[in-house]
């Protein structure tokens, strides 16, 4: 399977530290790739130089072959990149309804053709799938604020996918969700993974989500890549079970 | 604002059209200058809302492109010119300026981005004071005509009242058109969570300069009807005290509402006129009065109403939750 994302040596300095240090992955057409590490082991920062909302201090960033660093966020998602955010980040006035068409209505035409054009964009059947495969068809026209915490993090999800991307990187996805929801979550995320062929990379401290989701496992620990391999290999590593569990 | 049937909103609506068009028939000179004055700053304050309400971009230079598309007016229908053209070229000087002026939002926002707009205000000013040879500095533009609409002469107060009204009426069904389109949605996103916006494709940049252009054209509409409605102007009218007001009068209205500017350039063009039976104590009065309905409602008078309709909705909501539930316990 080919790469769909390179990352080769990235790293990202605030000032005198080093929040990441040199990390080098790649990412496989179709996988589903954990990202787990102690907390500020530099996760979300990674993440945030892979996607143009930090220019990192070095390295090379690769879609489909094509170096991409640097490029903003909105033309990297324009090139089919999408994410979701660690806190929370829909816009609460809005509908959930127009939260996605919102998410899905910059992916087609040019500006000025969504000047003239249609109001929804075209994109009201789309949002209502999109409502209707994370079940939150009951609250399609609340305002997106007036949801409860999981409800609101289905629906970030559900933002990312709008606009039919090829690899979304989720932060977090888990964080705050109820049991019974996460279930839904996860089923959701593997479904898309199969029907769409959607890339998928997943940060999460919920190790039973992350080990039964994911085909592969990077482990990082103070900025750097500390191990990667199947879920089971991961588990077993002496290294990661020192940098989790100390001396 | 879904709390009211919608017959019941339309109605309402045509109420006030025709009000608006048959009760002026009878206005003195005065009353008709007042309230054509009250439709050209509805329109500067829809442009305002529109940077400030939707977008979320502070800006106090609104007043500036008022005078950029008055000062464009007087020079051209002075020359002989007719007023459409005019309109065309305010609208199209103003959004340029506006463009231009909507880079530093790129970098900064709040009050950093108020100082920047601010100081362009200044500029503007001093550009209408001392460039005597285009715009007759301090001594103003005298005898600016007004036109003839399909032949029709509006001197006379009335008629050029419904030239104002009918600009406002155009102006309102594009603005209402722009912000139900996926460009006010854009806006929005703007202003409610830019970093979100941008992972979602939204080129946050090119939006950040069309709600400034387009904000500031039709602040520049606004001059265009201004000129020859004072058929005089000079600088004075447009320093920065304008830019406050038209500020003010999207905040009283309610920043982010379709109707807000209506509402504010109706409170900022009459309230003064009603008050005026109080003789010195108007601006006072009036002053309190903002500051009351600030405390009282941030977010303006169709804050209040939003808030109010919110309000019940929820209780709706919870009344017919609270049925079903009473149901499903019987049931059991």
């Amino acid at each position: 399977m080919s790469a769909v994302l390179e990352v080769t040596d990235i790293k990202k300095n605030f000032g005198g530290i080093s929040a990441v240090g040199g990390v080098s992955f790649d990412v496989r057409e179709g996988e589903i790739l954990g990202l787990i590490g102690p907390n500020g082991c530099g996760k979300s920062t990674l993440f945030n130089c892979i996607l143009g909302q930090l220019t990192p201090s070095g390295g090379e960033v690769k879609l489909d072959g094509k170096i991409v660093t640097g490029l903003r966020p909105a033309e990297l998602n324009k090139l089919g990149v999408s994410r979701t955010f660690q806190l929370l980040q829909v816009f609460p006035k809005l509908s959930v309804r127009e939260n996605l068409i919102l998410a899905g209505q910059e992916h087609q035409g040019s500006m000025a053709s969504r000047l003239v054009g249609r109001s929804d964009a075209g994109l009201t059947g789309a949002a209502n799938q999109m409502i209707g495969f994370f079940k939150l068809d009951h609250l399609a026209d609340e305002p997106a604020g007036g949801l409860s915490y999981g409800q609101q993090k289905l629906l970030d999800a559900a933002m990312a996918f709008m606009g039919g991307p090829r690899l979304v990187l989720l932060d977090e996805p888990a964080g705050g969700v109820n049991p019974s929801m996460l279930t839904d979550l996860k089923e959701r995320l593997v479904a898309i993974n199969r029907e769409k062929n959607a890339t998928f990379v997943v940060i999460e401290h919920n190790m039973e989500f992350v080990m039964s989701l994911c085909s592969r496992v990077m482990v990082m620990a103070e900025g750097k890549v500390l191990a990667m391999g199947r879920p089971d290999e991961v588990r077993k590593n002496p290294a990661v079970i020192e940098a989790y569990l100390g001396h | 604002m879904s709390g009211f049937a919608k017959p019941l909103k339309i109605a309402l609506g045509l109420a006030v059209i025709a009000a608006l068009i048959v009760v002026p028939m009878n206005f003195n000179r005065y009353g008709l200058f007042i309230l054509s004055q009250w439709a050209v700053m509805a329109i500067a304050a829809m442009g305002l809302n529109l940077t400030l309400g939707y977008a979320g971009q502070v800006s106090l230079a609104q007043g500036a492109f008022v005078g950029i598309g008055a000062y464009a007016a007087a020079i051209m229908t002075t020359h002989g010119w007719p007023l459409p053209a005019a309109i065309v070229v305010a609208i199209a000087l103003s959004f340029a300026v506006g463009w231009v002026l909507g880079y530093p939002a790129l970098r900064v926002q709040h009050h950093y981005l108020a100082f920047v707009t601010l100081a362009f205000s200044t500029l503007a000013f001093l550009v209408f004071r001392n460039e005597s040879w285009l715009t007759g500095g301090i001594y103003g533009i005298s005898n600016i005509p007004r036109p003839h609409i399909f032949g029709i002469a509006t001197n006379k107060p009335l008629p050029f009242y419904y030239v104002c009204l009918g600009s406002l009426a155009i102006v309102s069904l594009a603005v209402w058109w722009l912000i139900r389109s996926p460009w006010g949605r854009a806006f929005m996103a703007l202003r409610e969570n830019p970093l979100r916006a941008q992972s979602l494709g939204i080129d946050t940049r090119r939006y950040t300069l069309m709600a400034f252009a387009i904000g500031s054209a039709l602040g520049g509409v606004a001059g265009a009807l201004y000129a020859p409605l004072t058929q005089y102007i000079d600088p004075v009218p447009f320093n920065l005290s304008l830019s406050l007001d038209l500020l003010m009068m999207v905040i009283v209205g309610g920043a982010g509402f379709f109707l807000g500017p209506f509402l504010g350039a109706m409170i900022a063009v009459l309230l003064p006129e009603w008050l005026r039976f109080t003789e010195g104590y108007y601006l006072m009065l009036y002053a309190i009065a903002v500051m009351g309905l600030l405390i009282w409602s941030p977010t303006g008078i169709l804050g209040i109403l939003d808030r109010y309709l919110a309000e019940r909705r929820t209780k709706a909501a919870s009344a017919l939750r609270a049925v079903a539930k009473s149901r499903l316990e019987t049931v059991q």
